[in-house]
């Protein structure tokens, strides 16, 4: 028989499906069924950096992995906040984590939202549900940034009042001078007394123009297409809209091939697309 | 002989009875040499020792959904064309294990221990310009984007390449139509072609790397002349003009994005099985999925890797519902991938025309006969956005 030759395959190049420990600082209950978690690195140094629209691989151990966008502040990278719904086996083992547990993070990953490109331009962004979460680094960064942007607007749209994410934080950008925020309701339950309608009902009246707006979209896909299709019936044009995309992941680098999207790899081409780039096949069925 | 040694791009002609030498040189060079093998009535790439290990005297028979072994009337040890397995097994393993995580119990903290094992330097002996070609794809997959898969870059960078030009084409091939073959022309440590006649069997050898031209120091061998050479390309002219199938490329990518919608699709759907046979087969096809288990205490979690086949509904699952719901969706992502979106994300079309996905389709499913029956009926439309919007 054949001699083997000793051959580590990890010796010179970092791995990339290979997770950190990170801890668990504080679980969040936010509504319902969505929660905040806020991670540490568990071996206390953190060199983590991540840009507004970036996502990272969440493991439990022995339940799995998910990808979850990052939902905190880049201007504060050294706490990691993932705010997620439990919806299938690993979201839902998360939800029972407690202060101290540990899980494991790869990343970040992924493309991010194009805070730069907007600078000197009117912001306007529209989320839907827990599209709020990957789209609110976005506004963490124009906020920290405020007078490098013009008007800025957050147009966000949920199922009901009990579904509002970040609550207490919504309200308080509602009362800044500086922003323009419109929430609106699919149903209202006493004691609602604000918008009710689909959130794409917002964009006619909104306070931006529309030749000098950069749009960032967030939520489910057929939200994402109304909204797109009502941003340019106001003339916004699709190179200026950009809208965040989920796919089946699992590796997060381009190698498992679920999160093919026509030509892209949503977890390294995008999350975040420019419309003007993909329009030729969003919104087709079965792609 | 005139000559002792063989420097890169030289040519020399090894007696089939010294073949031998090249198989003992890679072994004792500490190589794991992979070749042809008859096993399960079909030719099958597995651990060889000797020469006498190679199917002497076989070819094979392909078509939609048919593969058959026959004798041939000489002792050709290449005589036939691919088999169902790729080489894609050894670089790209059906199964392999990333990582483990250990625990001392359910309270407390866990460690991630990664793979720092041993990993084999495989010498792959006949290698047909298509999966050579197919090796250099899933290389830019793995290794060129923003990450590296370092378990295939370690594999793939340790293994020594004999290549082997076809002497016949099979049923199913087309790799003259993908550019991609009959004939190797780079990324080989060594090139064999078998001239076999009534009067000799002998091995016309290129050198294609140094690593090459140290493993033939130890094989003996004659120099080859000029007439040898031109067998050589009349043999690959021969193979190109025979080729079982073949695929009219021109424009493809932006034919098959302007086709979305081609009532094809549904009609290849009704015969489709969605079984996934031909990405298992494919030696580019690289998708995989992971699968996290734990033992019985539930303190040792490992998480492996194992292929995956965009054809199973899974693949492109996400809360509410596959992406992917339909036949026609499934084999349109395939099909679409290999043609034209890889050309957009590698630079290079995923298909090497090796005709696997043909020959061991369960109902004789035909890529090339898919992309002629939509070329014969181009639907190209300009307003695919605004199609099947709900």
């Amino acid at each position: 028989m054949t001699a083997t030759v000793a051959h580590s395959p990890t010796r010179n190049l970092p791995n990339p499906m290979l997770p950190n420990p990170y801890r668990v600082q504080r679980v969040r209950k936010e509504t319902q069924d969505t929660f905040t978690l806020e991670l540490e690195p568990a071996n206390g140094q953190s060199d983590f950096h991540f840009a507004a629209g970036q996502f990272n691989m969440l493991y439990i151990f022995g339940v799995g992995e998910v990808p979850i966008s990052i939902s905190g502040d880049p201007g504060k990278p050294r706490k990691l906040v993932h705010t997620t719904r439990a919806v299938g086996v690993v979201t839902s083992a998360m939800q029972q984590l407690k202060r101290d547990d540990m899980v494991g993070v790869r990343g970040p990953f992924g493309n991010d939202w194009p805070v730069v490109e907007a600078q000197g331009k009117d912001v306007v962004i529209v989320a839907g549900g827990l599209g709020l979460a990957p789209v609110r680094p976005a506004l963490y960064h124009v906020l920290n940034h405020r007078e490098k942007y013009d008007n800025v607007v957050l147009l966000y749209g949920t199922r009901t009042p009990n579904d509002i994410l970040y609550r207490r934080e919504v309200e308080k950008w509602r009362a800044r001078l500086d922003v323009d925020v419109h929430v609106t309701v699919d149903r209202a339950i006493h004691p609602w007394r604000g918008n009710v309608g689909v959130v794409t009902r917002l964009i006619p009246k909104s306070p931006f123009d529309h030749l000098n707006a950069v749009a960032m979209i967030c939520g489910p896909e057929v939200m994402i297409r109304f909204t797109v299709l009502e941003l340019e019936r106001r003339g916004v044009l699709p190179d200026n809209i950009f809208i965040s995309m989920e796919r089946n992941m699992k590796c997060a680098t381009g190698f498992c091939g679920h999160c093919q999207w026509g030509p892209n790899f949503v977890c390294k081409d995008g999350p975040v697309f420019r419309y003007s780039e993909i329009k030729p096949f969003f919104g087709q069925r079965g792609l | 002989m005139t000559q002792t040694t063989l420097r890169v791009n030289e040519h020399g002609l090894v007696q089939h009875a010294d073949l031998q030498h090249l198989i003992t040189a890679l072994h004792d060079k500490g190589y794991q040499v992979i070749g042809p093998t008859l096993q399960d009535s079909a030719v099958v790439y597995d651990e060889i020792d000797s020469i006498a290990d190679l199917p002497a005297g076989w070819t094979d028979e392909q078509d939609g959904g048919t593969y058959r072994l026959k004798r041939r009337d000489d002792a050709a040890l290449f005589g036939y064309t691919n088999s169902p397995q790729s080489w894609k097994k050894f670089l790209h393993p059906p199964r392999r294990r990333l990582w483990q995580a250990q625990r001392e119990d359910a309270e407390s903290d866990f460690v991630f221990m990664p793979e720092n094992g041993t990993l084999p330097r495989y010498a792959f002996l006949g290698v047909r310009a298509c999966e050579l070609n197919a090796i250099a794809i899933q290389n830019t997959v793995f290794t060129k984007g923003p990450f590296i898969d370092p378990m295939f870059k370690a594999l793939h960078d340790a293994a020594f390449i004999v290549a082997v030009n076809c002497i016949q084409a099979g049923g199913t091939c087309f790799c003259a139509s993908m550019d991609s073959g009959p004939h190797v022309h780079s990324g080989f440590d060594l090139a064999l072609t078998e001239l076999i006649d009534a009067d000799r069997h002998v091995f016309l050898v290129e050198v294609g790397s140094r690593r090459g031209a140290e493993i033939m120091e130890q094989v003996p061998f004659e120099p080859a002349q000029e007439h040898d050479l031109a067998a050589v390309r009349r043999i690959e002219s021969a193979v190109a003009d025979d080729m079982g199938r073949t695929m009219d490329t021109t424009d493809i990518k932006q034919f098959l994005y302007d086709n979305v919608n081609h009532p094809r699709w549904d009609d290849v759907a009704n015969r489709c099985l969605t079984c996934s046979n031909c990405t298992i087969v494919c030696p580019t096809c690289f998708c995989t999925t992971v699968e996290d288990v734990t033992d019985l205490t539930g303190n040792q979690a490992e998480r492996w890797q194992r292929w995956d086949s965009c054809f199973t509904l899974d693949f492109a699952y996400i809360h509410g519902g596959s992406v992917r719901a339909l036949a026609r969706d499934r084999y349109r992502q395939w099909m679409t991938h290999k043609l034209a979106s890889w050309i957009d994300q590698f630079d290079s079309s995923g298909c090497v025309g090796c005709g696997r996905c043909i020959t061991w389709c369960p109902v004789g499913i035909d890529i090339t006969e898919e992309v002629h029956a939509m070329r014969e009926s181009d639907t190209t439309s300009a307003e695919i956005s605004t199609l099947n919007m709900v």
